[in-house]
């Protein structure tokens, strides 16, 4: 099953033709992902990759069943580009651009409110590298190789420190039943807490491991999440031991400013709500392994 | 990015926000020039720097004559001001805003930020103005007002008035006030600001409501459509390590230690740091590298890091996603011959083209140290920069 796409999610890449939607539409399509087609628009009933290009996703939905979207558009139009996959029928939308001003994320968080929760689109990202569910399929842009298919849930802002856990678990022979990239924005479209419920409710995943960072209160939401809703075991790493209060760290998203925002303080949040937390960025993928042990044995 | 006190004042007031009588000043002269435009007998002298807290390092002086505004003037002009924000270094002041002096009856708070929590931008205001927020939160947490704004249809009359009111202003300030609220919001919202602070929003012994301080910050996603917001910049608030990077489209953070870091990825550049920090050692920077990794981009970022003279040893750490690591380590090899590197130089790489990558530092016949994970990166730097390896 895996969370939100798998090997048959018919996917429509939103900003196909450009160059950079180019390159990773066909690194999803080698890797086996079920790709439909495209959105461009002013290009429609072309071809591009051996694959029919639409001005609108409406008209692409219509035409090809697509459930899923990755939008690779540009800063200025991606949040236009968003909203216009929630109107169109698409289920699960990753958004890859970096660079989208906060005031249109909250419009498009705003927006997405129209439809009822069951009809409502799921987004992760912007700004982020996308989800894998190994094995199965990719919406990302993330190297493929670094992932064994199995049975971790990863979810965490960073791209690059996602592939660290990844290849860490490869290397322990732990796999990954899916990883979610919910990117380094202040304003995203899910949220720690969001991503766990899929988790919770996948037959598939038996721990998750959360990448979280410095700023913002989604790791501690999603602490008391865990506490009061989750069976399954979760681990934790959190990013930004050494940095500097009200400093800004690369991501828009990382800058500490309220209680309970910087890194010491969301390991003890995270602590006291029962996640096992990593202690370095180097023993992530250790510490997920001996949770699993634990499990076993206890089974 | 942030801005001057006087800029954020002169935005305002182009939205209604009601702010003292003021000038700008690059010397003295200038100074009591703008005094005497003013008029009135009494003036403040407020350096202009990127910090709060500046009455408290002596960075405003109230004035009665020209010569006490030109003595003002001379002291701080040139000098760098030293507050709890800035950090050791301090702030050069090379701008001073010259304003008419108020008789304050009452000092407010009202604050607009983009909150994380709700998604939405909230309004903050207290009664208890002139302190700061974190003290307000802590001493007097009952006074803070909160309102959320619906950004389907933004502020709306009366939600300014429900922080009017509970300000607990005297009726006919009410009048005043709410246009000034809508006045703040509409700032926020049209000029894409992540942050509105007037502290404090005066009312004056003649019943008048006056901004007297004011901050804005901005957001950095957002300034390809506001340019004239862009223009504001000044990079003499910066960190100079800072704007060398940033005008080179690298996000650089300058710290305090001898390990000079150039990573990809923001997550993975903290961590780092903190497996650095782990280790024993002192990170110099923070530095993400961004997706494509060329090796132009390397080279720009061992030179960015190289600014800083504390730097004893550098450490690069790369994930290859998209980046390939045979190019990421070429990238590598020209740098440390272009730039003369003297210095050791960890390299970790992983993912795209590993082996390749290995090879080819293998094959430079440069001394590079090479580590094979995190930890060990981290270990061989903090050695490094101590001395013991080479």
């Amino acid at each position: 099953m895996a969370i939100f796409v798998n090997e048959n999610t018919p996917v429509l890449i939103q900003g196909f033709t450009g160059r950079i939607g180019t390159f990773h539409a066909q690194e999803m399509i080698d890797y086996g992902t079920n790709v439909v087609g495209g959105v461009t628009p002013g290009k429609g009933g072309s071809t591009h990759l051996g694959r029919p290009v639409f001005n609108t996703v409406k008209g692409a939905v219509e035409e090809t069943g697509a459930q899923a979207s990755i939008v690779f558009v540009p800063p200025p139009f991606a949040a236009d580009a968003i909203m216009e996959a929630a109107d169109g029928g698409i289920k699960y939308c990753v958004c890859i651009t970096d660079g989208i001003p906060a005031q249109d994320m909250i419009r498009v968080k705003r927006y997405m409110r129209r439809y009822k929760k069951e009809n409502r689109m799921v987004l992760t990202g912007p700004n982020c590298a996308g989800t894998i569910s190994p094995g199965k399929a990719m919406l990302g842009i993330m190297p493929a190789h670094i992932y064994l298919p199995g049975r971790i849930g990863i979810v965490g802002r960073s791209g690059t420190l996602g592939y660290e856990a990844a290849s860490q678990l490869k290397a322990l022979g732990v796999g990954v039943s899916t990883s979610v990239g919910i990117g380094g924005d202040p304003i995203n479209g899910s949220s720690f807490r969001d991503v766990l419920e899929h988790f919770e409710r996948d037959p598939e995943t038996d721990a998750v491991l959360i990448i979280g960072e410095i700023g913002g209160p989604q790791e501690a939401e999603a602490g008391v999440y865990v506490r009061d809703h989750m069976k399954k075991p979760v681990v934790a790493y959190i990013a930004g031991l050494s940095a500097p209060k009200g400093r800004k760290m690369g991501h828009a998203g990382a800058i500490i400013s309220a209680f309970g925002e910087s890194a010491p303080e969301k390991v003890e949040i995270l602590k006291g709500c029962g996640v096992t937390i990593a202690p370095t960025p180097s023993e992530m993928g250790a510490t997920v392994a001996r949770v699993l042990s634990q499990m076993k044995k206890v089974a | 990015m942030d801005i001057h006190e006087y800029q954020a004042k002169e935005l305002l007031s182009k939205f209604g926000v009601p702010i003292p009588r003021g000038g700008l000043a690059y010397s003295p002269e200038q100074a009591t020039y703008r005094a005497t435009e003013i008029g009135g007998h009494k003036w403040v002298v407020k350096a202009q720097i990127h910090s709060g807290a500046r009455g408290k390092a002596g960075g405003i002086r109230v004035c009665s004559t020209d010569t006490e505004i030109e003595r003002a003037a001379e002291d701080l002009l040139g000098k760098k001001l030293v507050t709890h924000q800035t950090g050791a270094g301090g702030k050069l002041v090379s701008r001073l805003y010259i304003e008419e002096a108020t008789d304050i009856a009452k000092e407010l708070y009202l604050a607009f930020v983009m909150d994380r929590g709700s998604e939405r931008i909230v309004v903050v205001a207290s009664a208890a103005g002139g302190m700061e927020i974190e003290e307000i939160s802590a001493t007097q947490p009952d006074t803070i007002i909160r309102v959320v704004v619906d950004p389907a249809v933004g502020m709306q009359a009366f939600q300014a008035r429900e922080v009017a009111y509970g300000l607990g202003v005297d009726p006919e300030i009410i009048n005043k006030l709410v246009p000034t609220i809508m006045g703040c919001y509409r700032a926020f919202r049209d000029l894409d600001a992540t942050m509105v602070e007037i502290n404090p929003l005066v009312i004056t012994k003649d019943k008048q409501l006056v901004a007297l301080d004011a901050k804005m910050s901005f957001d950095d996603n957002a300034l390809f459509r506001r340019p004239h917001i862009a223009e504001l910049r000044d990079k003499s608030q910066e960190d100079p390590r800072e704007t060398y990077a940033s005008d080179r489209g690298l996000a650089y953070v300058g710290l305090d230690g001898d390990i000079g870091c150039v990573v990809n990825g923001a997550g993975l550049a903290m961590a780092t740091l903190d497996m650095i920090k782990l280790a024993g050692g002192e990170p110099a920077n923070f530095l993400d590298i961004g997706g494509g990794a060329s090796p132009e981009r390397v080279a720009k970022s061992f030179k960015a890091v190289l600014k800083d003279r504390k730097v004893k040893a550098l450490l690069l750490n790369v994930f290859a996603g998209i980046n390939r690591c045979d190019w990421v380590a070429k990238g590598v090899v020209d740098a440390i011959t272009e730039l003369h590197i003297k210095m050791p130089v960890v390299v970790r790489l992983a993912g795209t083209n590993v082996e390749e990558g290995r090879r080819i530092l293998n094959d430079s016949g440069l001394t590079v140290i090479t580590a094979e994970t995190l930890a060990e990166a981290a270990q061989k730097a903090v050695a490094a920069a101590k001395g013991a390896v080479h």
